[in-house]
């Protein structure tokens, strides 16, 4: 038989193939079926956000932190008003905290199940993302009752959030996240012993601990290897360190292990939202600091100085002080730390966006390697990326 | 996470064992920084990661920053996490727009795509990096958008062209030019300044504002 010359073939993948989550072009050199090399080419959804907040007075910045991982808005909002409140030195009153941490782990929720059942979907199981977007719809509506918003929430403030929660709302969540046990049973009815989805991923992508760290992991990604690391324990924030909660870890570093990191971190913050909401403290939701943090409106009304901070904060803003800080959070899908530095002024200097999905994606090409290319719809599926934040 | 005193003494020791390399140590809000000489941030990572008593093995970021009226305009801003011990710690360099500075993508795996983008957005260039391609902009963008000199709208802009049934790259038209409004007044907003003179403030005395 002559000898044939056979050649890889390079293949596109995306930017609009449904399981790419998004615009993600990937180009693959692929030996048959089993993938060589992975090129991730992004930044199609690159909007310039670090380059508008520049632009932007401090608080007029905050809405684009909901833009960033659409997923997750208020976590992104989390990590920023950290920050600036780091550079101002501002304390937050204790009932502001609680309802940042309540709406932080309700915003955890709703990116796990988006993320668990879209990744289902993409090992091919609807039902999960059916039934999950129920359950995020009136998560959603948790949002809509404080912010007025379903998705871009734009609630929490420097100094605290918006607005206190109409009356009535600690219960409805309470009552809620009783019920939300079991919608997690019905999902791992679903998924967990599910022979297709298992075979779909187990011993997927395996990766070690030392391998992820040096790959800039954080979250479940590097939970998923067997190491407890979680910002909400080791750094806490906002009185974390106030809840008790566990960190559910992997053993076998693979696209199975992440997914049930994630459906036990669930139920872990189901855990914390009900402590927040039995010790929920009395008390203002933002601090009375008025050069940073506006008089409510029915305080404008009488007060003449009130009004002359409404008109200062909305026009000029605040100034920060100069400075620089690093400050990070536990996302739902990793570390977002935000790098501000700050020169005095009413604008950010610097507001360099960190995201976990972009680290996670610059990886794709190790994860993936030596994969068959199913799988790596399995291993963008468990890497838990969203546009938004890669590209900024 | 790590109090004030346990950075400081870090910050000494890494000061003490490479003292040819590194220019300063501080502690600033609970945060340590290391400013480093550029030429040997390769050692200095190194050894921040593989010093017993530092053990940063997690490279969270790398970002740049522009900083025009500078000679060396950009700073180049490391964040490193040690899972080990639960500190973090800042290395800055400075950098031109000339001479590149040397890649850590031998040290750290997630330096790659760091340094991509910081090429992509400031230019800022990286010696021996494997693949210096830009990563966030178009195919075939020029300039970098992240520059103070950079304007906000861009240069180009992309529409469809019906005619000759593509996209098209026109210069930027606005309707109404870019404003960008004066903020800054002599309000008492920051009364934490240290220098006491706040952005704006020369306004009052009838300055120009340098």
């Amino acid at each position: 038989m002559a000898e044939v010359d056979i050649k890889n073939m390079t293949l596109n993948f995306g930017p609009q193939h449904p399981a790419a989550h998004g615009v993600l072009r990937l180009v693959m050199e692929l030996d048959g079926e089993v993938i060589e090399r992975c090129d991730p080419h992004i930044g199609l959804l690159h909007r310039g956000t670090e380059k508008l907040i520049e632009y932007k007075t401090y608080q007029q910045a905050l809405p684009y932190f909901d833009r960033l991982d659409y997923v997750s808005p208020m976590c992104m909002e989390h990590a920023y008003v950290l920050a600036i409140e780091k550079l101002l030195q501002l304390e937050v009153p204790a009932r502001g905290q609680a309802v940042r941490v309540l709406f932080s782990e309700i915003t955890r929720l709703l990116n796990h199940i988006l993320n668990i059942t879209s990744h289902a979907m993409d090992v091919g199981a609807i039902t999960p993302a059916l039934w999950g977007y129920e359950e995020r719809e009136k998560l959603m509506e948790f949002y809509e009752g404080v912010s007025g918003a379903r998705l871009h929430a734009n609630y929490f403030r420097v100094g605290g959030v918006h607005q206190d929660m109409p009356a009535g709302m600690a219960e409805e969540i309470g009552s809620y996240i009783d019920g939300f046990h079991k919608y997690v049973d019905d999902l791992e009815t679903l998924l967990t012993e599910n022979r297709i989805f298992k075979q779909r991923n187990v011993d997927i992508s395996v990766i070690g601990p030392e391998e992820a760290m040096d790959w800039g992991f954080s979250g479940v990604m590097l939970r998923c290897t067997g190491l407890p690391w979680d910002l909400r324990k080791s750094q806490p924030y906002d009185g974390y360190e106030k809840y008790d909660f566990d960190i559910p870890v992997g053993k076998n570093g693979d696209c199975y292990d992440r997914y049930l990191c994630r459906v036990e971190e669930m139920r872990q913050s189901c855990r914390i939202i009900k402590q927040v909401l039995e010790n929920m403290p009395d008390g203002p939701v933002a601090s009375s600091d008025r050069k940073v943090v506006a008089p409510p409106r029915a305080e404008m009304k009488q007060s003449m100085e009130a009004l002359i901070h409404h008109f200062k904060l909305y026009t000029e803003g605040f100034k920060v002080p100069p400075g620089e800080t690093y400050t990070a959070i536990e996302a739902p899908k990793g570390e977002f730390g935000v790098y501000l530095v700050a020169d005095g002024t009413n604008m950010p200097y610097r507001c360099k966006i960190r995201s976990p999905g972009y680290v996670h994606l610059a990886a794709l090409d190790y994860l993936c390697k030596g994969h068959l290319l199913a799988d790596s719809v399995a291993v963008i599926g468990s890497l838990d990326i969203v546009f938004g934040e890669i590209d900024r | 996470m790590a109090d004030d005193g346990v950075l400081q003494e870090l910050g000494q020791h890494i000061g003490a064992v490479l003292a040819d390399q590194v220019i300063a140590t501080s502690v600033v809000h609970g945060e340590l920084m290391v400013k480093a000489r550029s030429e040997h941030v390769v050692k200095v990572l190194t050894f921040l990661r593989d010093d017993p008593q530092c053990l940063f093995k997690v490279l969270v970021d790398i970002c740049g920053a522009d900083f025009p009226q500078r000679p060396k305009r950009f700073d180049v801003v490391y964040n490193l996490l040690s899972l080990v011990h639960n500190q973090r710690v800042r290395v800055k360099v400075e950098a031109d727009d000339q001479t590149p500075i040397p890649s850590i993508t031998g040290v750290h795996n997630s330096a790659n795509w760091f340094e991509r983008e910081a090429w992509d957005m400031y230019g800022i260039m990286f010696a021996a990096h494997p693949d210096l391609r830009r990563l966030l902009t178009d195919y075939g963008f020029e300039g970098h958008p992240l520059r103070k000199d950079f304007p906000l709208t861009g240069f180009v802009e992309v529409r469809y062209d019906e005619e000759r049934k593509r996209v098209v790259y026109d210069p930027v038209k606005l309707p109404q030019e870019f404003r960008k409004f004066d903020f800054l007044s002599p309000w008492e907003g920051a009364a934490a300044v240290p220098q006491g003179l706040l952005p704006g403030d020369e306004k009052a005395e009838g300055q120009e504002p340098g």
